[in-house]
């Protein structure tokens, strides 16, 4: 489908701008597993503080990149699939929000003024940029889907009566209506604690409050990066193998799930801290576990389709069709399946730490280890990354009309990467059992042998976690050289929006599927029941006293430092 | 949906139910719960470890920018401790290495743990959650003696 030039500079821009910044934040990750290994025995590296390094690695990577990313590649399906032209005005205020925001932000982080790490819990407190740019950014990542694609919808349906929603279209509108749930809690917890307490309008604030918000939004955010992956493994996988979507309502079934449980499982973030019920923290341990199953079927069904792909290909056998699937094939746009590859082998191993970290006592002795860091990489930096990057690679040589450059090297930098992140996940998880902490330089104490704290015994995984990260970013300099040269690349053909579709195998249609309002009652439902009882301890039971904000630097409070310091 | 994937989710399911309930039996059976809410429990100023009886103790744990208010403590074998945890200033976290003392340090909210220390040695605990500047130079020590 041709795309006016205007929609192509959006698209393209929305995808090169942050994955630019992605490579400051990919640049960033290596330093923190240098210095956290002790090889770097610093508390900055080229100006950039260690915890400031660990702050924009965050919001850069898990907060900038995926949402722009996402909205670009939504932005490109809904329109593939419904056959209309995007609105211009509002991809223009969509774009000036987002990309305005982004810059507000990393201008705060950039200068040392929000060194407040990506969840920044209060006490700890920003300058206003730092919260006015994530807002700006999450206010133009909705404004496509309720100006732009909603109405394209409408529109589509009253044209094409009586036929199915297509099954990425349904994807997308299900992550984004969860994206729009998610940020009503972490909006309230922006705008009416940490903001008029960064401006200096009130003296003190709720922590407890903030965090039972932040992570009211926080946990439903990582559904928001999958659920676009699984949208690409549901409908583009199949065909890439050469096979079919193995059914089709179990894709819409497992899309459905995470609408009702994704968002009230947010206490499994909060096991360890007074001031909440137990009894709810086990309320959302079910609830959580309850959120894997969407996940089981997707693993069924990709994995039903890979095989259905791989016999047609000749594969045989109980496993033998393993080995006919196109894991290092150049051929037309089958290098994209390296990528998802790559990236679900990783996702096992975060699928599995996952179950670990929700388990609610267990959770006791993972809590705050390094052994979370090994988990989210494999997830948001494994799966979710790789099939990112990898649609990034494909749609911008489609958006430019060129071929996709030295794919060779494209080819391996998810499998690099893959190896790299591995190495790392198992590295942290044993690292965590030790009690080695997330978040912490530890170049500068644990991993030091001047400090009184030092670990010998901590040694041998930081080591192979920098082993790890080195791998893993050199894959991504391969995947980044490849990038490039596909933008710069001279075209060859029309420029357009494409995607390799999938059919599917089975394909009955289920009436409970296509229709959202049963499934958003129950989600609501679910949500005012989980939370009410946490809110109110938050409020009311949990918290004796309010706090004033502080700055990183000193342990006295803004306020005090304000009114002491010679003017 | 067919059988295959009727069987698969039937799976899942038993699986995540089995999970479950071994959690519900570690906590409830087994005592390693999660810390609750304590309505009636007060935000302390001052860290202290306080004896209550032979081999009872109660520590008060005040994490503060940047250090544990006590920073050491030593305590004979077999002793058991009610460790109370709050903040001075930020959000802090205490690990006590292998133990199951692994608690947020939140000011204005009290978290709580009782644990036994049966066996002699020195137990670090790290602050875990990103405090500032030196949050890497914020830990201490149990000693069981």
């Amino acid at each position: 489908m041709p795309v006016p030039r205007a929609i192509r500079f959006i698209l393209l821009s929305e995808i090169v701008f942050p994955f630019v910044l992605l490579i400051l934040g990919v640049l960033l990750g290596l330093f923190q597993v240098l210095a956290r290994a002790g090889i770097l025995r610093t508390d900055r590296l080229l100006g950039i503080e260690y915890y400031q390094g660990l702050t924009l690695h965050g919001v850069i990577n898990a907060i900038v990149f995926t949402t722009l990313f996402i909205v670009a590649f939504s932005n490109a399906v809904v329109m593939f699939q419904l056959r209309r032209p995007l609105r211009l005005p509002v991809q223009w205020a969509s774009w000036v929000l987002m990309i305005g925001g982004t810059l507000l932000a990393a201008y705060a982080m950039l200068t040392g003024k929000a060194t407040v790490l990506y969840t920044f819990y209060p006490p700890l407190t920003a300058h206003w940029t730092f919260y006015v740019g994530l807002v700006l950014v999450v206010v133009g990542s909705l404004l496509p889907f309720f100006l732009d694609w909603l109405p394209s919808f409408l529109a589509w349906r009253r044209e094409n009566p009586g036929e199915r929603i297509p099954l990425a279209v349904m994807g997308t509108f299900v992550t984004f209506f969860l994206w729009f749930v998610m940020v009503i809690p972490v909006a309230i917890e922006i705008l009416f604690i940490l903001l008029p307490v960064s401006l200096g309008w009130v003296e003190t604030h709720n922590p407890l409050l903030a965090r039972t918000l932040f992570w009211f939004f926080g946990h439903p955010l990582v559904y928001f990066w999958l659920l676009p992956s699984y949208i690409m493994l549901y409908t583009m996988l199949p065909r890439l193998v050469g096979g079919k979507l193995y059914s089709d309502p179990a894709a819409r079934l497992a899309f459905l799930l995470f609408l009702v449980f994704s968002v009230p499982v947010g206490l499994h973030h909060q096991y360890t801290e007074g001031g909440l019920t137990a009894g709810w923290k086990l309320w959302h341990a079910l609830l959580t576990f309850m959120v894997a199953l969407p996940s089981f079927i997707t693993a069924f069904t990709v994995a039903a389709s890979m095989e259905y792909g791989a016999r047609q290909r000749g594969g045989q056998g109980l496993f033998g069709w393993w080995a006919k699937l196109p894991y290092f094939s150049k051929e037309g746009d089958q290098w994209l399946f390296a990528y998802f590859a790559a990236g679900l082998i990783l996702f096992l191993f975060g699928g599995i730490t996952g179950i670990v970290n929700a388990s609610y006592n267990l959770n006791l002795v993972v809590h705050n280890t390094s052994f979370i860091a090994g988990h989210f990489h494999t997830t948001v930096g494994g799966l979710v990354t790789l099939s990112f990057l990898g649609m990034s690679l494909y749609m911008i040589a489609k958006l430019r009309g060129t071929e996709v450059q030295l794919k060779g090297l494209a080819l391996w930098a998810p499998y690099l990467w893959m190896i790299g992140f591995v190495l790392f996940e198992i590295a942290m998880s044993i690292a965590g059992f030790q009690g080695v902490p997330r978040r912490t330089n530890m170049g500068l104490s644990y991993t030091d042998p001047q400090s009184p704290f030092y670990r010998p015994d901590w040694l041998v995984n930081m080591h192979i976690t920098a082993l790890g990260g080195v791998i893993a970013v050199l894959g991504f300099v391969l995947y980044v050289i490849s990038f490039f040269a596909t933008l710069l690349a001279r075209p060859v053909r029309e420029p357009m929006v494409e995607f390799p579709m999938s059919e599917a195998l089975h394909d009955a249609r289920v009436p409970l599927l296509h229709n959202f309002r049963p499934w958003v009652t129950a989600m609501v439902v679910l949500i005012v029941f989980s939370y009410w009882a946490p809110l109110y301890d938050s409020t009311v039971r949990g918290i004796k006293a309010g706090s004033p904000a502080y700055n990183e630097r000193f342990p006295v409070p803004i306020r005090q430092l304000q009114t002491e310091a010679p003017r | 949906m067919d059988r295959f994937e009727r069987q698969m989710i039937g799976m899942a399911l038993t699986l995540l139910l089995v999970f479950f309930i071994l959690i519900v039996y570690a906590a409830k059976g087994l005592g390693a719960d999660l810390p609750t809410c304590l309505p009636e429990a007060q935000p302390f100023e001052k860290g202290e470890l306080i004896q209550l009886g032979e081999k009872r103790y109660q520590l008060n744990l005040l994490t503060r920018m940047w250090n544990f208010e006590p920073a050491e403590i030593r305590i004979p074998a077999g002793s058991t401790v009610d460790i109370y945890v709050t903040s001075r200033d930020v959000v802090h976290g205490v690990h006590v290495e292998r133990t199951l003392v692994n608690l947020m340090g939140i000011p204005g909210v009290v978290s709580y743990r009782r644990v036994r220390f049966d066996r002699p040695g020195e137990y670090m605990m790290v602050c875990h959650e990103y405090c500032g500047v030196a949050h890497h130079a914020m830990a201490g020590k149990i000693i069981v003696e």
